[in-house]
């Protein structure tokens, strides 16, 4: 599939893209005008962040390369399902890409369906503006608890998201009980959740 | 169905469900759960927004000057809705809590499961996995007043009432309660006296119910 792919020739960008427009508006850009010259900036910042991702989480290149893409295809064509006002783009690209390399892993799961949607429902979820701050707003403080977990804290959150390892996984890698693996998770979820109160 | 969950997911799984990392069958009893509980999908928006941070995190330039070639872009896109839709998490989801529904999508009429009897009043029902997936995921059907199957297993293990409730130790779990347990935690679960229990149940590892052992056991001890 990677081969075949055909690089476009983009439309000059507008003039808010040059100066390096929020993601939103690259999002929203897309979702009502369909525009390429935007996806083709959110391509480039994306891009390979994802196929990283895939790397690391054991994709051989090619399919690391393939996933990436069917990644921001599924951005491209769901654009108008995200809630550019509310969500936070790179959680929903998340979530779209491990729905990917899951769906990749089960291919004949008779269930496959069943986590899917659901997370992706929720990214786009259009929530009442007093009821809920914006994901983005979220987003900026998780990326605080992130950069002030401990260091075994963050080792084990890492190993799970980036490296996709199981429990089990993280606590013979580390030789660390697998107690221990999942009260490190439980301590940085309580941070996230502590960080996020006041926004509910 | 609305009524209140009280037994939620560990949020260490939820993080590994979170993360993609939770095995299949145990995912697939998670996601079950989620479908009927707001507060864990709550959960699972904000242990999402580590995975955005993760990613945007991750280099942007990729090795040795690679860059990916910008696909042709397909023209069957999704229409902007006229109205969005609204959709709150804290309410259920329109199908939410209907556990026939889940086990329909498994490819099971939970009223007409083709049961095998595993010991006197316990009825399985093995649910398959891909094809090289280690793990269990398996419906059981406990008598009113029953206990539940002994069984050796390690690793983790979901529980999730379809119908019907039981008791151990720990509580009452009732429909879309899930038990999330270690593997060398030990529980003695109890079947509704009047209702009986429809659980489903995986495990991260192969599991070996000793049902000729409890067969064997049942006129002494009762399991």
């Amino acid at each position: 599939m990677v081969r075949t792919l055909r690089v476009r020739r983009l439309q000059p960008a507008p003039l808010e893209m040059q100066s390096r427009a929020s993601m939103s508006d690259l999002l929203s850009l897309i979702a009502r005008e369909r525009s390429e010259a935007a996806f083709g900036e959110l391509f480039q910042r994306y891009a390979s962040k994802l196929r990283g991702y895939m790397l690391r989480q054991g994709a051989d290149a090619a399919t690391a390369e393939e996933l990436a893409q069917e990644t921001l295809l599924v951005v491209w064509r769901k654009a108008a399902l995200y809630s550019a006002e509310k969500g936070s783009l790179s959680t929903w690209i998340f979530t779209i890409a491990r729905n990917l390399r899951i769906d990749r892993l089960r291919k004949e799961a008779a269930w496959q369906e069943l986590p899917d949607n659901l997370s992706e429902t929720l990214a786009s979820d259009d929530q009442a503006p007093d009821e809920a701050a914006s994901d983005r707003q979220r987003e900026v403080r998780v990326r605080a608890v992130l950069a002030e977990l401990s260091a075994e804290q963050r080792q084990v959150v890492e190993m799970a998201y980036i490296e996709g390892l199981s429990h089990s996984e993280i606590s013979e890698r580390l030789g660390l009980p697998l107690g221990t693996v999942k009260s490190r998770m439980r301590l940085a979820y309580q941070k996230v959740r502590t960080a996020l109160e006041d926004l509910k | 169905m609305t009524r209140k969950i009280d037994h939620h997911l560990d949020p260490a799984t939820l993080m590994a469900f979170s993360a993609g990392c939770l095995g299949e069958a145990l995912s697939a009893v998670a996601a079950a759960h989620l479908e009927m509980c707001p507060d864990c999908r709550i959960a699972l928006a904000d242990l999402d927004l580590i995975g955005g941070a993760l990613l945007s995190a991750l280099p942007a330039k990729s090795e040795a000057g690679a860059r990916s070639a910008l696909p042709s872009l397909p023209g069957d896109v999704v229409p902007l809705p006229g109205r969005k839709a609204s959709v709150n998490p804290k309410a259920p989801l329109q199908h939410a809590g209907d556990p026939e529904l889940f086990a329909a999508r498994m490819g099971v009429d939970l009223r007409n499961v083709p049961w095998r009897r595993l010991g006197p009043g316990v009825w399985h029902h093995r649910l398959p996995l891909s094809p090289g997936v280690k793990g269990d995921l398996r419906l059981l059907k406990i008598a009113a007043g029953k206990r539940m199957p002994e069984h050796g297993h390690s690793g983790s293990e979901l529980t999730l009432v379809l119908e019907g409730a039981y008791r151990d130790d720990s509580g009452v779990y009732r429909c879309g309660d899930i038990q999330d347990v270690d593997g060398d935690q030990e529980h003695q679960p109890v079947a509704d006296e009047q209702m009986g229990c429809v659980c489903v149940i995986a495990n991260e590892n192969p599991v070996r119910y000793k049902s000729i052992v409890n067969r064997l056991l049942q006129p002494l001890v009762g399991i």
